[in-house]
């Protein structure tokens, strides 16, 4: 019986020839990355413990991202204690205000992200890292400071559940069109504790930042990680990126899935999920055009290059409609300045968008775009939970950085063909 | 000795809905802050603000498919615990919070029979050694799905890091 490429990776790394799912192991790790809200309660755990050392800082990533730059107090102290302890610690891959940018994004573009790897963070989306061909979950604090101490940590040796994506995405319809419909037929539980594998002809025409939004969602079909094979695509990324070595992993012809989902992406039209479940995708020409009061683009699913280009292609020589607020997020400080380079920050500001720096930001409620009570937001973002963005009244639908940038334009709910 | 109390007592706070999210469980905008007490001031805000007032110590919270999915956050289980509840009985966890539970040595126990049962307001008991939960006040049983050899011990230590120091310490 063969193994699939997360097998091999956690038996890799856990000193055996083969591991099978559901058993538990304890496996080393490559990469740890920390932020500003679930590092410092870890830190204080290891201190209370008098573990005063991390196993090997050159394998810790520090980056504030959160409520950054501090949106109040209380963040100020926890981006502060976050910013003394990788200080204290020795850790040199830290991403201070100015050169930082939201985890799951920053981690690949700076090349710390090698397939391969074991990661964790103390974050849900840390699942994104999959899509360079590693196993990368996501944890809470007890984890973090488990892993921040000994290096490695126990597993349940997940499931694989594969999806072959084959054909061409039509126009107007992108990654995350097909990560939306993937969740709204399996459900938010659908991949509960399992990897998500993805196969097929249409990998080939996704770029790196197209097929990070697949994997960034794994979280959000309750998978534990999300996982690609590594092509010519991703090896050219990561080259571009560092000269360490690294492995490489391919699932065996004879490994086995939970089960196999085919997906023809050709037949695919734009999707926006409906609140208050990501699992709620319909495909646009199902639904109204509700009004919308704000467009959100950003965050750790849709805040790379390739989507403020999608987005700003369609925005240009556009105005945001009267009665909307659109908000643009790049996810990390590189990213703001090629958008900066490309002429696309005065492309989003002259339609009348607001351009962040990067941060989580109201992806999660926290600041820089929270919605009061009733309103609604069309967002790029993972989530649209209750209260996700701001007050438990609002509502939040997701769809493309397409999607968002033709609905900033009209101020309802639109199909971004209208503008292609 | 075990830090685990065999049996347990209090009343069901219940949530019959799957998929409650740890955004519901304690919303983000309170991620400013870590202790556990300040978190428990606003456990369950977003599904239910009267929460925090009914509920007392030692009380169990019950809910439906997929409990505390969404977010890594594990200040969903410190916010739980600093409110007072002993234990969430639930149909199925998302797998996240289940291991922050486990990890924090706070019991997250799956009894789908027991979720169908229970009423708001319900005097519950959980009898951890015979892997039963008796409903007292409707006079009902269930058995629940015991845990793993693994989480058992993950529990009985405490929490993943005394556990780790545990182990340590054997070497």
């Amino acid at each position: 019986m063969g193994m699939t490429i997360t097998e091999k990776i956690l038996a890799a790394h856990s000193g055996r020839d083969r591991v099978v799912p559901n058993e538990i192991i304890n496996a080393t790790l490559d990469l740890i990355v920390c932020h500003d809200v679930t590092t410092p309660p870890a830190v204080q755990m290891l201190k209370k413990l008098g573990i005063n050392k991390v196993f090997d800082p050159s394998k810790i990533l520090v980056t504030p991202d959160h409520f950054v730059p501090n949106k109040d107090i209380k963040s100020a102290e926890l981006a502060k204690q976050l910013r003394e302890w990788r200080e204290e610690q020795g850790i040199t891959r830290y991403y201070e205000i100015g050169n930082h940018g939201i985890c799951h994004a920053i981690a690949p573009e700076q090349g710390h992200v090698l397939p391969g790897m074991t990661i964790v963070c103390g974050d849900s989306h840390t699942t994104t890292m999959g899509a360079l061909g590693t196993f990368a979950s996501g944890v809470g604090s007890t984890d973090l400071a488990a892993a921040l101490a000994t290096g490695e940590l126990w597993f349940k040796v997940p499931e694989s559940m594969l999806f072959e994506l084959n054909g061409d995405l039509p126009r107007g319809v992108y990654s995350k069109d097909i990560i939306l419909y993937i969740i709204s037929k399996i459900g938010v539980d659908g991949a509960r504790y399992k990897a998500m594998e993805y196969r097929g002809s249409t990998l080939k025409s996704l770029s790196m930042e197209a097929r990070f939004t697949i994997t960034n969602m794994a979280i959000e079909a309750g998978g534990k990680s999300g996982i690609m094979p590594v092509d010519e695509i991703s090896e050219n990324y990561v080259k571009a990126r560092t000269s360490e070595p690294y492995t490489c992993y391919y699932s065996d012809e004879d490994a086995v899935y939970s089960e196999t989902f085919k997906i023809d992406v050709d037949q695919l039209e734009p999707i926006v999920a409906l609140p208050s479940l990501p699992s709620n995708g319909r495909f646009i020409g199902e639904i109204e055009r509700v009004k919308m009061d704000q467009v959100y683009i950003g965050s750790c699913t849709n805040g790379r290059i390739e989507d403020l280009r999608i987005a700003a292609g369609i925005m240009k020589g556009n105005k945001v409609a009267n009665g909307t607020r659109a908000i643009v997020v790049p996810a990390t400080t590189e990213i703001w300045k090629t958008a900066m380079k490309e002429g696309l920050l005065e492309i989003f500001a002259e339609a009348g968008c607001v351009v962040s720096t990067a941060t989580c930001g109201a992806c999660l409620g926290g600041f820089m775009g929270v919605l009061g009570s009733e309103e609604t937001c069309l967002s790029t973002t993972n989530r649209n939970f209750v209260g996700r963005m701001g007050d438990p009244r609002s509502k939040v639908y997701l769809a493309s950085p397409a999607t968002a940038a033709a609905t900033a334009i009209t101020g309802t709910i639109t199909d971004p063909r209208e503008f292609l | 000795m075990s830090q685990l109390e065999m049996t347990l007592k209090g009343k069901a706070h219940v949530y019959e809905r799957a998929h409650i999210n740890t955004d519901e469980i304690i919303p983000a905008r309170y991620l400013n802050v870590h202790e556990e007490a300040e978190l428990a001031k606003h456990a369950m805000e977003d599904i239910d603000q009267d929460f925090v007032n009914r509920v007392r110590p030692g009380d169990l919270v019950f809910a439906g498919d997929n409990f505390g999915c969404g977010s890594s956050r594990e200040h969903a289980v410190w916010a739980l615990r600093g409110a007072g509840i002993k234990a969430v009985i639930a149909k199925s966890y998302a797998r996240i919070f289940f291991r922050n539970a486990i990890n924090n040595g706070f019991l997250a126990i799956e009894c789908p029979e027991a979720v169908d049962a229970v009423q708001n307001g319900d005097e519950v008991e959980l009898d951890l050694a015979a892997g039963v939960m008796r409903n007292l006040t409707r006079g009902s049983e269930a058995r629940f799905v015991p845990l793993s050899d693994f989480a058992r011990e993950l529990i009985e230590d405490g929490g993943l890091l005394p556990h780790i120091q545990k182990k340590a310490a054997r070497k």
